[in-house]
């Protein structure tokens, strides 16, 4: 179970990424590895004017962020995470007018990297918009000693 | 022989091709995305914004504003490739569907710093249906990249361009 501060924590962290805001990214619910988030529709992250369907890179900070929200609250309580890698499947366009809401888990853990897996869906739950699958970076809470390095 | 064209009326024609392409998109104007063009070559150009960081303790610019960046360079680079020999041949290129992306992996080098950013893309193979494309994105040195990414994209088929239809 992650503590309650680490939770506390990673839901403030997140609030405080100025892009996560600028996408009006909402966390509902963060615990345990997992976080789940959402983004509502804005027609400023329209890719395609025809159709008013969300670019797909809006889509990709979503994943990103909610892969990087399930690393922070991991029981293993890193202190920070960076993305190393991310790949990104994408299933089917986002229906135009609906919220895009992704969950991540943070399935396992080394003392350097944390692996992820994530999907990302409209209104339909049954139908994915998108998958995403990538490798974290671990900064742990108490740093390794490595001498007095300058 | 055809008197070749005057250099201002190939310009003109090609920089308002490319922002067509620019100005249809939403998201490319809510990301601040440029465009650089030299003869057919493009430069993705993502001009540092505050909105851009992920990491404001760093300050380090977002992994999804820089996937976001690369994602659209290959795009647009596609776009480009596909359009070229029409525009060059005088005809509307401003109604063509771009391609979709069907998957697209980024590797991050390096944290992003809080300035601008550039991109290139290469297309790697381009069919009738599917093309891949390699992205490197750097920041003050060309040959320090802080991302790079391979995507592969379903290209528009014939029949969703309308000067297709017509000829």
């Amino acid at each position: 179970m992650s503590n309650e501060h680490q939770v506390k924590f990673a839901a403030q962290f997140i609030k405080a990424l100025p892009h996560a805001v600028s996408l009006g990214m909402e966390i509902t619910e963060i615990a345990d590895g997992c976080a789940t988030i959402t983004m509502p529709y804005d027609e400023r992250l329209v890719g395609d004017p025809e159709t008013g369907v969300i670019h797909g890179g809006a889509v990709s900070a979503l994943l990103d962020t909610c892969a990087g929200a399930s690393v922070m609250v991991h029981d293993s309580g890193p202190i920070g995470t960076a993305t190393l890698d991310l790949r990104i499947d994408y299933m089917r366009p986002a229906k135009a007018g609906e919220a895009i809401t992704a969950r991540a888990e943070c399935y396992h853990v080394t003392r350097s990297v944390a692996f992820v897996r994530a999907t990302a869906w409209d209104a339909d739950m049954d139908r994915p918009v998108a998958t995403a699958t990538g490798a974290f970076t671990i900064q742990p809470a108490k740093p390794a000693k490595v001498g007095d390095a300058k | 022989m055809k008197r070749p064209e005057p250099v201002q009326v190939i310009k003109t024609r090609r920089d308002a091709a490319l922002q067509s392409l620019l100005q249809g998109v939403p998201y490319i104007q809510f990301m601040g995305f440029k465009f650089d063009r030299r003869g057919d070559e493009l430069t993705g150009i993502m001009p540092y914004q505050d909105m851009l960081i992920g990491n404001p303790m760093l300050p380090a610019l977002h992994g999804g504003a820089t996937a976001a960046f690369l994602e659209t360079t290959a795009i647009i680079e596609l776009s480009w490739a596909m359009m070229w020999d029409r525009m060059e041949a005088g005809e509307d290129v401003a109604k063509l569907r771009l391609p979709k992306t069907i998957d697209f992996t980024v590797d991050y080098l390096r944290s992003g710093l809080p300035r601008d950013a550039y991109a290139r893309a290469t297309i790697n193979r381009s069919g009738r249906r599917y093309a891949s494309v390699h992205v490197e994105a750097w920041q003050d040195n060309r040959s320090r990249l802080f991302a790079q990414a391979t995507g592969h994209f379903l290209m528009p088929s014939p029949a969703d361009t309308p000067a297709d239809t017509e000829s």
